[in-house]
């Protein structure tokens, strides 16, 4: 099957800064791609490539199998989401749904039935005659979602929609547009930094750093997986815990550092791994505490040195040696600073890294 | 180690308690500042403002006071001297005369004729320099098209040459292409002139407003011209009042241009009222000519009035981003 959308050697300057570089992606139809990376990585110039609202540098865009590189925004079958909304200030809702659609050239009643259809499948239809400005965040931004969903394309780009929303509104809304694209079945790119909207909508995640694509893959890939050390630590919260070590692949694999040495047995190792100076990295859930930590194949004495209870589950930060780690308890255990901890692992759940390149061994 | 807590927050939990009881106690008893904090009324800093305020305004308004009640005495009275005495009795014939039949070298038709010649000069001036600059300012802010940034810069450039500069040159081109002496070469001059300042006053307007809304428009399938009608315009009326302002108080009030530019039968009222108060012929009629003045400056004063409070949003609106 042809992808919906396919990028080739993407290349985007403004002026002398390049801020894509050579970008190749591919976008399955009906796929939920979210593009993940922290702020200034380029991914919403990469949407506003997409959409046309930037003239790129050099490299090929095709929608459909259709090479749009250089078609209008509006002749690229795409509908746009915007971070703040975007909205027409001087027109009703209903004159926002409408407006591509007339600048289109549709009949009347065409025109009716699709933006009637939209505000069924977003529950608006009672704002129909108000203004944006009578609107509240999250009614303006179903409201931004109508007017891509009223031009009935294939393709959707979401730049941020719900960073502007608090957290309760935010959780509602992803949980909307997660079912709109189950109902719809149509592709979607959707651009956050947030990682659980990344995490919870995405069928594949591609994570972004300095116009680069790091990683693109699964979210259950990105988190099981990471490709490199960016993206282990860029992915979970808290982050992923590092240690500095040797890798040892002489006799038995093993790994050695400052406060442990241990056997890596289990550890799926990418072929041709050789014996070098490289990170150690294990989430903190997988960092078990108390009773759970006598089972563990690797374990350590250390000092509480912080704890964050969150309710569901319980963070902690611990002191081994010079190093900090955290751990996530389950519950609410009863933990206080200063107080020893034990705490143990299973190597087979870390995550090896090359020194040099921070690439996943 | 619940209990290890408690002991280290013993003493702040204590002085945390004293302080609440001690304002339950004052609440109770109605003592204790409550609400909204009082003013003092006639501080020395308001008097010092006040003061200020009053001096300043009475200097700005003493003249127009002259004006307006020399304007409506006669002349026998105005020779008394008491300029600054309100008329003893009201007469407005110096307004008619002023209007209607007042010589002004040539003709003895008053301001009425320049009047209207002022105003077949200022609205397509105006209309025109408005309609041009802000697709101008439209276009540098939204369409970043190639050698945008130089004509802004030119364009930049522009309005910091003094005019004189550019009056004999002006005046070859008008006579090259048959327009000078018309009130249609005077209007050209005045769209020319407007321009840089007016398109500056738009363009940074039309950068301060969000744009993800232009973008938007676009994935619209709006073009150039439906985008500026039907987003930015009905965005833009603060920005468009503030044009209107100063391009119409601008153009009315001119003097340079309408002498220059002019034949003495199109002169626009400015130069009309300058050849009534300096006619040479017979006795000066002080009260003609504050009439003629006041009637003058009407215009600009009235669109002030209509128009303040937009006027100031505009001003507010474009300054915002640069
Ligand atoms: N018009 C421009 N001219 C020059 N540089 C720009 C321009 N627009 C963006 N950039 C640069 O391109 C880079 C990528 O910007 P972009 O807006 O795509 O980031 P982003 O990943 O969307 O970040 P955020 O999460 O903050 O929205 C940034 O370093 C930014 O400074
Ligand atoms: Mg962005």
């Amino acid at each position: 099957m042809q992808p919906s959308i396919a990028i080739k050697d993407l290349k985007l300057a403004f002026g002398a800064v390049e801020v894509l570089h050579d970008l190749n992606l591919d976008v399955g139809q009906g796929e939920f791609l979210v593009l993940l990376g922290s702020s200034g990585c380029g991914k919403s110039t990469l949407l506003n490539c997409i959409a046309g609202l930037l003239d790129i540098t050099d490299g090929q865009i095709f929608i459909q199998g259709r090479n749009v590189t250089w078609e209008e925004p509006s002749d690229r079958g795409i509908g746009m989401v915007f971070q703040s909304y975007a909205l027409y200030p001087q027109m009703t809702v209903e004159g926002n749904l409408s407006f591509g659609l007339k600048n289109a050239g549709l009949p009347k009643a065409e025109i009716a039935e699709r933006v009637a259809r939209a505000a069924r499948v977003l529950q608006i239809e009672p704002l129909l005659k108000r203004k944006p400005a009578a609107l509240s965040g999250g009614q303006r931004q179903r409201v931004a979602i109508g007017r891509a969903l009223v031009r009935d394309v294939d393709v959707f780009l979401f730049d941020e929609p719900l960073s502007n929303l608090d957290a309760k509104l935010r959780a509602d809304l992803r949980v909307e547009i997660k079912q709109l694209h189950q109902q719809l079945e149509n592709t979607m790119i959707y651009v956050t930094h947030d990682q659980v909207e990344a995490m919870t909508l995405a069928d594949r995640i591609a994570i972004m750093k300095g116009g680069k694509i790091m990683q693109l893959g699964t979210p259950k890939e990105i988190y099981n997986r990471p490709a490199n050390r960016y993206v282990a630590e860029f992915i979970g919260s808290p982050t992923m815990n590092m240690l500095d070590g040797t890798l040892d692949m002489e006799i038995a694999p093993s790994f050695s550092c400052d406060i442990a040495t241990f056997a890596l047995g289990e550890y799926g190792f990418a072929p041709g791994t050789v014996s070098g100076p490289a990170w150690f990295g294990i989430r903190p859930e997988h960092v078990e505490s108390g009773e759970a930590a006598e089972a563990m194949p690797v374990q350590l004495d250390t000092v509480i040195d912080l704890v964050e209870p969150l309710g569901s589950d319980t963070l902690v930060r611990v002191r081994a040696g010079g190093q900090l780690l955290w751990a996530r308890a389950n519950g609410q255990p009863d933990l206080s600073p200063r107080q020893p901890l034990r705490i143990g692992f299973d190597p087979a759940r870390g995550h090896l890294f090359d020194r040099q390149g921070d690439i996943r061994l | 180690m619940g209990k290890c807590r408690d002991i280290e927050h013993a003493p702040l939990r204590a002085q945390a308690e004293t302080v609440l009881t001690d304002y339950a106690a004052q609440s109770r008893d109605g003592t204790g500042p409550r609400g909204r904090k009082p003013k003092k009324r006639l501080s020395g800093r308001n008097i010092m403002i006040y003061g200020t305020l009053f001096v300043v305004s009475v200097y700005y308004l003493l003249p127009l006071w002259v004006m307006v009640v020399t304007s409506l005495k006669g002349m026998p009275e105005i020779r008394l001297g008491n300029i600054f005495a309100p008329p003893v009795e009201i007469t407005f014939e110096p307004w008619v005369k002023a209007w209607s039949e007042a010589c002004t070298g040539l003709n003895c038709d008053g301001l009425s004729r320049g009047f209207w010649n002022s105003v077949r000069i200022t609205v397509p001036s105006a209309l025109f320099s408005i309609f041009i600059a802000s697709v101008n300012g439209y276009a540098l802010a939204n369409w970043r098209f190639k050698g945008g940034e130089a004509f802004f810069t030119i364009l930049i450039f522009g309005a910091f040459v003094p005019y004189q500069v550019m009056l004999y040159p002006m005046v070859i081109l008008l006579r090259e292409i048959g327009l000078y002496g018309s009130l249609a070469g005077l209007v050209l001059v005045h769209t020319v002139f407007g321009m840089p300042i007016v398109t500056l006053l738009f363009r940074n307007y039309f950068t301060s407003l969000p744009e993800e809304l232009f973008k938007a428009a676009r994935v619209d399938g709006a073009g150039f011209w439906g985008i500026y009608f039907r987003v930015m315009l009905p965005m833009s009326l603060p920005i468009f009042t503030v044009a209107m302002i100063i391009q119409i108080t601008g153009i009315w009030n001119d003097f340079l241009f309408g002498t220059v530019f002019t034949r003495p039968n199109l002169y626009p009222m400015t130069v009309q009222l300058n050849n009534i108060v300096n006619s040479v012929q017979g006795v000066k009629e002080y009260n003609v000519n504050m009439a003629a003045t006041l009637l003058t400056g009407l215009v600009p004063l009235a669109i002030y009035f209509a128009s303040g409070k937009l006027f100031v949003r505009g001003i507010a609106a474009g300054a915002v981003k640069g």
